[in-house]
Formats: C-alpha cells, sequence, structure tokens
C-alpha cells in the first residue's frame, strides 16, 4: 500500500491534484485508491491537505497513517506535513514557494518550479496539474496514459487544453528530474 | 334534542359534497367563527366551480388545524406550524393541484412563522387562510403573536406587553401577492377574497379576523360570540389598498379589513422553468410535476 | 420493476460518500429533495441541485431541517419519491416530523451523515452516535429501518435499498452515514438501469367508494393513493382509524400503534441484513456497522492470524435489531466485541439480546477519528477464551 499527503495552501488545488491520483489509480490502473481530506473551518488560505491510499487490494482503514509521499505546494504545508513521512520516502515541492531545509535519512526530494511552469503556459491556476504530471513521472505510483484518460473528466471542459498542457509539462520535467529522459519533450515521450 | 329527533335521516345540506358528514358534528365551540371560514372556503370553491378532486387543504395543529379533517377533498392534517412546509412539498409535486393551507394564528405566525415568510419570499402557489382570534384557544387561552397590547392571555395573566405581528404587514413584506383581512362577520366578501386568493398563481394571503368567545372573549370580558360580531360589524373600516404599514390591530380598537395587495410576480415553479431554461436552453423541459 | 434510465449515471465514477449517495437516490427514482445546509452532508443536496433540472424533479433549500422533512412528506402524498439530508444538529429538528412520517405511514427516506456530537459537537470529523436517536429519537413508540453504509460504493447501493425499504414497508427509512464516508472518495460502480431493482409504491386499485386509507389486509401495509387521484382521503398524526379520522380513545391506540410496530416487527427476519464471515465455529464475534465495520476488518485478520477463532457480523441494517440472530449466536460463542464510534449505543442492545449467554465487550470511540485497529485487536484478544 501507498500512502500519500498532497499539500498546499487552500486555493492552490491541491485537493483537485489528490483527486485525480485517485482518480486515475481507481478507474484507469485498476487499483484501489481512497481519498480523503482534512476540512478545516478555512475555505482558503491556511494549509490543506488530501490523503490518498493506493493498493491492489481493498483498502479498510480509510486514512493515511504515515505517508510515504508528500506533496508540498507551499511553506506551511512543507512546515506541517514535510516530516510526517517514512524514512524513506520520497517528498515533492514547488522550488520557488518551499524552502526544504536539510532532508534526513533516506528521503529523497524532488522539486519543480510548478507554478512558474504553470504562468508560463498561461495560467497558475493549473499548477497543481504541473505537479500532478511531475508527481507521476517521479513517483510512477499512477501511469502517465492512465492520468491522461482520467485528467479530460476531471477539470472543466473548457480549460482541458490547458491542463492537459500542464500535466505534459510537469511530467516531462519529473522525466528529466529522474533520469528517465535527458532533455527535451520529445525525448521524455520517447522514454516513456 | 327534539329538532334532532325530527331531521329525517335523507334530508341533506347544500354541503354535504364538500364535509365530511361522518365526522360531524365538529369540535368547535358554538359561536366560534371556523364554522363561517369553512362555509365561505366551500362557497368559494363552488364560485370558482373547481373539481373537489383538484384541490387540496393542509392544516396545522389547533382549533383551525382541524379543518382539515372536516372538508370532504385530499386533506392532511399535519404537525404544529408546518402546515406550509408540507404544503410546499405537496405543492412542488404537484404543481397541478390548487393547495390551501387553513390554520391559525399561532400555527402560521409563531411556530410556523419561519415557514410564511420564507413561503411568501419564493411565492410559492399556495393560498394560506390564516384564521387569527387573537389567542391560543385549543390549548387554553394563552399569549398569541397576535394578541393585541394589554389584551388578556393566560400566560399574560396581567395582560399582554409583547407587540403583536399584523399578518398583512408581514405578508406584504415578505413578497405576497395577494393579501386580504376581513371578519368571520363579512361573509360574502370573504368568500370572493378566498377565490381571488385561490385563483392567483403565487403566495396568498388571507387574513381572517375570528370571534373565539370561550376563551378571547371570556377572558377579556367582551361578551358572547354575537357580541364580538357586533364589535366587527361597528368597528371594522373597509379600506382596500390601505398601506400595510397601518394595519395594525389594538385592542378593541378600530379594525381595517380590505383587499391591500394584488400583484404579479412570478412564482417558485415559474421562475425554476424560466431561469432553467435560459441556462440550458432546449435541453430543460419545463418542470411540471414529479409524476406524469 | 426497474430503475427509471433518465436518472440512472451508469458506469464507473470517483465520487465521495455524499455524491455517490445522491446518484444512488436518483437511480432509486427520487425526484424531490428538500433538504438544508449541514456539515458533512450538504454535498448530497449539492449533486442532486446539480443533476435534477435534466433528470427531471425538483430541488428546494427549505428554510430549515423542520420544513425539510416536512415538505417530503408532502411531496410522497403527491406521489413523489422524495428525500432529504441533514447531519446531527438538523437531524434533531427533523425528529418532529419524522414522527408524522411514521404515523401517516409515508415512504421517504432520510440521510444523517453523521459527525460528532452533542450539539454542534464536531461538524467536519465522523461519528455514530446517532445511532439510538435513529431508533428512539422522535417520541412515542414506533420501530424504523436504518440502513449503514461503510464506503461511496455502499452510500449508492443502500439508497436503493432504502428506498425500496421505506416503499415496502410504507415507512421512512433512514440512512444513517457517516463524516468518514461521506467525505471519502472512491471508485463507484453505477449498473445499467435494468440491474437495479425498484420496489414500487403500494398504490390502491380497487373501487373508489371502497378505499379506506389506513385499511390493511394481513400484511399490515396500508394501500396508498396520491393527492389528486379523487379518492378525498384524509391523512392526521393524531391517532386515527382505518378512515385516516381522528379517534381519541385507548382502544384506537391500541390497534393502531401495535399495527406500525407489527408490520416491522413481524418482519424483522425479512428485512434484516447482516453481512457475516467465519461465524461457524467462532469464539468470538465481532459486531459493527458503517465505517466501523471497515476499521475491523484489518484487526480481525491479524487475531486470526494469531490463531484466535473470530467471526464477523456486520450490520447492513442496523434498524430493527437482528434480536434472533444475536440470541442465538450468544449461545455458541463466549464473547461479543462491539465495534462503534460512539461510548455504548448498540452495545446495550447486543447485551440485552445475550442476555448473559455470551460476555460483550465494547471498543468506544468518542468520534472525531475511526478507531485504531489495535484498539480492537486488544478487545478481541483479551477476551479470547
Amino acid at each position: 500500500m501507498n500512502e500519500l499527503r498532497i499539500s498546499g495552501f487552500g486555493g492552490q488545488g491541491v485537493i483537485r491534484c489528490g483527486y485525480i491520483i485517485g482518480k486515475t489509480a481507481a478507474l484507469f490502473d485498476n487499483k484501489h485508491a481512497t481519498l480523503t481530506q482534512s476540512f478545516g473551518p478555512e475555505a482558503r488560505g491556511s494549509a490543506c491537505s488530501a490523503q490518498v491510499l493506493i493498493d491492489d487490494k481493498p483498502i479498510r482503514y480509510p486514512y493515511v497513517s504515515v505517508p510515504d509521499t508528500v506533496v508540498a505546494m507551499s511553506q506551511e504545508a512543507y512546515d506541517k506535513f514535510g516530516r510526517d513521512i517514512t524514512d524513506d520516502g520520497t517528498l515533492l515541492i514547488d522550488e520557488d514557494l518551499v524552502k526544504p531545509g536539510e532532508v534526513t535519512g533516506n528521503r529523497k526530494l524532488y522539486a519543480v518550479p510548478a507554478t512558474r511552469l504553470a504562468e508560463q503556459i498561461g495560467n497558475r491556476i493549473v499548477a497543481n496539474i504541473v505537479m500532478l504530471g511531475f508527481f507521476t513521472a517521479v513517483t510512477g505510483l499512477i501511469s502517465g496514459e492512465a492520468a491522461r484518460e482520467a485528467l479530460p473528466s476531471s477539470v472543466p471542459e473548457r480549460f482541458v487544453d490547458l491542463n492537459m498542457k500542464a500535466f505534459e509539462e510537469g511530467f516531462e520535467y519529473g522525466l528529466v528530474a529522474t533520469g528517465k529522459a535527458v532533455e527535451g519533450k520529445k525525448a521524455a515521450l520517447d522514454a516513456e | 334534542m327534539t329538532k334532532e329527533a325530527t331531521l329525517e335521516p335523507e334530508l341533506s345540506h347544500p354541503m354535504d359534497d364538500l364535509l365530511r358528514m361522518d365526522r360531524i358534528p365538529h369540535i368547535w365551540c358554538p359561536t366560534c367563527g371556523l364554522g363561517t371560514v369553512v362555509t365561505a372556503f366551500a362557497s368559494a370553491i363552488e364560485k370558482l366551480q373547481l373539481g373537489l378532486d383538484d384541490i387540496t387543504v393542509v392544516s396545522g395543529i389547533g382549533c383551525t388545524g382541524r379543518v382539515a379533517g372536516y372538508v370532504k377533498i385530499d386533506s392532511f392534517h399535519t404537525t404544529h406550524g408546518r402546515a406550509i412546509p408540507f404544503a410546499t412539498g405537496l405543492h412542488l409535486a404537484n404543481p397541478k393541484l390548487k393547495t390551501v393551507v387553513i390554520s391559525g394564528d399561532g400555527d402560521l405566525i409563531s411556530i410556523g412563522g419561519n415557514h410564511f415568510i420564507h413561503a411568501a419570499r419564493r411565492n410559492v402557489d399556495l393560498t394560506v387562510i390564516c384564521v387569527n382570534n387573537f389567542i391560543y384557544a385549543m390549548t387554553g387561552g394563552q399569549v398569541a403573536p397576535t394578541t393585541p397590547l394589554t389584551a388578556n392571555a393566560s400566560t399574560m395573566p396581567y395582560g399582554n406587553f409583547e407587540q403583536p405581528f399584523s399578518i398583512p404587514y408581514l405578508a406584504d413584506s415578505c413578497g405576497a401577492v395577494y393579501v386580504a383581512r376581513w371578519s368571520a362577520l363579512h361573509v360574502r366578501r370573504l368568500v370572493t377574497a378566498i377565490a381571488e386568493a385561490i385563483a392567483k398563481p403565487g403566495f396568498s394571503v388571507v387574513e381572517v379576523i375570528s370571534p373565539c368567545s370561550t376563551l378571547y372573549s371570556r377572558r377579556n370580558r367582551l361578551g358572547s360570540g354575537l357580541d364580538l360580531m357586533r364589535f366587527y360589524h361597528d368597528n371594522c373600516e373597509i379600506k382596500h389598498g390601505a398601506d400595510t404599514r397601518e394595519l395594525a390591530i389594538g385592542f378593541q380598537e378600530k379594525i381595517t379589513v380590505g383587499k391591500f395587495i394584488d400583484r404579479d410576480r412570478p412564482t417558485f415553479v415559474e421562475s425554476m422553468n424560466n431561469w432553467y431554461g435560459k441556462v440550458f436552453g432546449d435541453e430543460y423541459e419545463p418542470y411540471e410535476g414529479s409524476v406524469k | 420493476m426497474t430503475a427509471d434510465p433518465k436518472g440512472v449515471l451508469t458506469g464507473a465514477h470517483y465520487l465521495d460518500g455524499d455524491h455517490a449517495a445522491a446518484e444512488g437516490a436518483l437511480a432509486a427514482g427520487c425526484r424531490f429533495l428538500a433538504g438544508y445546509p449541514i456539515t458533512p452532508s450538504t454535498e448530497v443536496a449539492e449533486r442532486f441541485a446539480a443533476r435534477i433540472p435534466k433528470v427531471g424533479g425538483c430541488f428546494i433549500q427549505m428554510e430549515d431541517e423542520l420544513g425539510s422533512m416536512a415538505a417530503i412528506l408532502g411531496a410522497a402524498w403527491a406521489g413523489a419519491k422524495s428525500m432529504t439530508v441533514t447531519s446531527g444538529p438538523g437531524f434533531s429538528l427533523m425528529m418532529e416530523n419524522l414522527g408524522l412520517g411514521i404515523m401517516m405511514e409515508v415512504p421517504t427516506v432520510l440521510i444523517n451523515v453523521q459527525r460528532g456530537g452533542p450539539s454542534t459537537g464536531l461538524p467536519t470529523l465522523p461519528g455514530q452516535a446517532d445511532i439510538m436517536q435513529a431508533r428512539w429519537g422522535s417520541h412515542g413508540d414506533y420501530e424504523i429501518i436504518a440502513v449503514a453504509p461503510s464506503s461511496p460504493q455502499e452510500a449508492f447501493d443502500y439508497m436503493i435499498m432504502a428506498f425500496n425499504f421505506s416503499e415496502k414497508y410504507r415507512v421512512p427509512t433512514l440512512v444513517m452515514m457517516d463524516e468518514c464516508v461521506g467525505h471519502m472518495t472512491e471508485k463507484i460502480v453505477i449498473p445499467e438501469p435494468e440491474e437495479i431493482e425498484i420496489v414500487p409504491r403500494k398504490y390502491y386499485d380497487g373501487p373508489k367508494e371502497d378505499y379506506l386509507p389506513y385499511n390493511v389486509d394481513t400484511d399490515m401495509i396500508p394501500w396508498m393513493v396520491k393527492a389528486g387521484d379523487g379518492y378525498r382521503f384524509h391523512t392526521t398524526g393524531l391517532t386515527h382509524d382505518e378512515r385516516g379520522y381522528p379517534v381519541m380513545n385507548a382502544e384506537c391506540q391500541d390497534k393502531l400503534v401495535n399495527r406500525l410496530l407489527d408490520k416491522i416487527r413481524s418482519r424483522v427476519d425479512e428485512i434484516v441484513v447482516l453481512e457475516e464471515d467465519q461465524i461457524e465455529g467462532a469464539d468470538t464475534v465481532v459486531i459493527s456497522y458503517g465505517i466501523s465495520s471497515r476499521v475491523a476488518i484489518p484487526a480481525i485478520e491479524q487475531a486470526r492470524a494469531d490463531g484466535m477463532k473470530v467471526g464477523s457480523l456486520r450490520m447492513v441494517t442496523v434498524w430493527p435489531f437482528p434480536e434472533n440472530r444475536i440470541r442465538d449466536l450468544a449461545q455458541k460463542i463466549g464473547k461479543f466485541v462491539v465495534v462503534e464510534l460512539n461510548c455504548g449505543q448498540m452495545y446495550y442492545e447486543v447485551e440485552r439480546a445475550a442476555a448473559g449467554n455470551a460476555e460483550t465487550l465494547l471498543v468506544p470511540h468518542a468520534g472525531g477519528w475511526v478507531h485504531d485497529s489495535e484498539d480492537i485487536y486488544q478487545a478481541i484478544k483479551g477476551g479470547e477464551r
């Protein structure tokens, strides 16, 4: 079983990001995936997170215990959730928004300028989807094909193209970051 | 007794078709205004030539709440204060039915006050006949949200010091499309008002000032029911179109009656259909009820 | 009869329990929802409000829960399949007209997405402490049917089950969900409409002049008619006779109340749905429902791996209580372990039915989270003979 926490500040779309990860795993990768979210009284701002469990077997206990993968898209979220991770866990951050400090144990840290890349392709609102692409390429917990299938029905219709582009942007960045591709979009796609 | 003995069983009453004769005699006190209200309601249905299968009555709890039990149409005797929301559900599931709420001032304006104002705001297509006797009668004469200042009630044993609601003002402020007030003495005008209110699409309110000799009158030493009727005769002033801010009722003071509000505003269902028609275009099939 | 395809979103979806419940209602043919916003149940109403214009039906956000419950009874009498949805504080307000629904024998469905209580309690966190309120919350003697889903898929499935119960037995039926299930997102599969079995309303079709709204046959369940069908019937929350007319005496009360009770009590075995696992030969049986039944599984599996003989009895229907089954099991096993997100509610029912023949142990939890599997494991282990 994999236990993930996707965190950031309210309004960044981290819950949506977690939702698409879960949906991809459950509907298109034929796994079991349970999403829960932390509800606070605030609608925006403050650290918020989505938790996803992914397993080949049915999931019983619905909450994350100690996550093996943590995505942090804000400093506050990183400070709050960044240390609550297994010893050999994987941390993914938006490098422009999070200063990670020292990463201890066998933990691996991967950084992507998700918000900056999103701005470059036209709208910072898709930073969460850039992160989704990056997460997919880096962790392999969901497959790229499945995520591409899940995306169109998970975002507003008029933003499908923008979101697909954002996903590819993050995905490619992830392939390069993990050495699965050398450079460029084509190389990245060929490598997959 | 002798009168009863001489009645032939085959004799019929003109209102037989509308009344559940197997439930008569009713529980109301002699000189209560509710008999007049039921008669006026029946006459209004007749006047409108409505089929008795096309109309339904919902009542709450209290003396007036018992109306639903005596009319021979589909009728619902619900919980205290909830006649309007119950009727809202009934109406929305089948908007083709004429849904009439007949209940008292305590039921509709106190415990059911929140429902009253919101149904008016939404303009749910209901007719509300609110029988106002200024007191909680069935429970024994407690103060009501309509009890005039200084009037005596069992829970205001030294006289009422709370400001009462003026029902027409409340209904008007909340958006009712038809608002009238008559007394149990104004039978002919009451029939017309009820008929107009039923015919009017939207939330319509007819307040009926009604004598309660057993409790309101007795506690306040106002004489018999007949004396109250005489009081209405001498003190009701007909003023159609009166400003609803001027309709407060003081203890044994003049009562302004008349038709105060008659305006047009889309009903809840019309608004829903208009709006969804705009939003969804041809994909939206106008709602006409949950059951085809 | 099978489902009206208009409301059925056939296919695989990734939905939370609240949304899945709304889909279950639409698939069951529900076309009227009156509700009032309250965390964590609001998403049911939101989904219904979004979907209903194109399915064909009506959603209304009422001024409060008192009105919501009243409106769905009115709608049912006009022929609609109706429902409302709420959480603890709203559930308390709905108790008033839940009683009217029981008295008038109205088929309708009420979801309670339970949160921590009492009072405002924990709006965004789970609890199962309304289970006794579901049974006894409205005044007077009555019997009720309630189901408890433990996943979004079950939220969908059990909504259909709840509507079918309500139509079959003419009783408001409760879906006792909780915040965890309501806000948990998982895969749900919605079948084809023709695979969804729907119990139609028991409408009267005899001669009009013979119709009595509360006349019953040996099945104790009266035939229904709709307002506007020309029967010119009367119904009331007062104690009433076959005609629906108020009768204020002990004799009529005895007849009516006992029929309302017996129409459910005489069918407990027909209504009750239990999921039993490895009960045969078990020393300990874990009893649970809703989210707690899910959380109990890892503890049960661990205990079995350690060589203990542990059975599981999961209550799909939480009311009526499976009296006979518990009584019978108590003769054969050593111990019941009751797992619920409260400080002892169903536990007392189990203890009562066990009648001293088996030990009954509670794994309590005041709510706000789900049980730790370890606590359940220890309770199973603690009483092992």
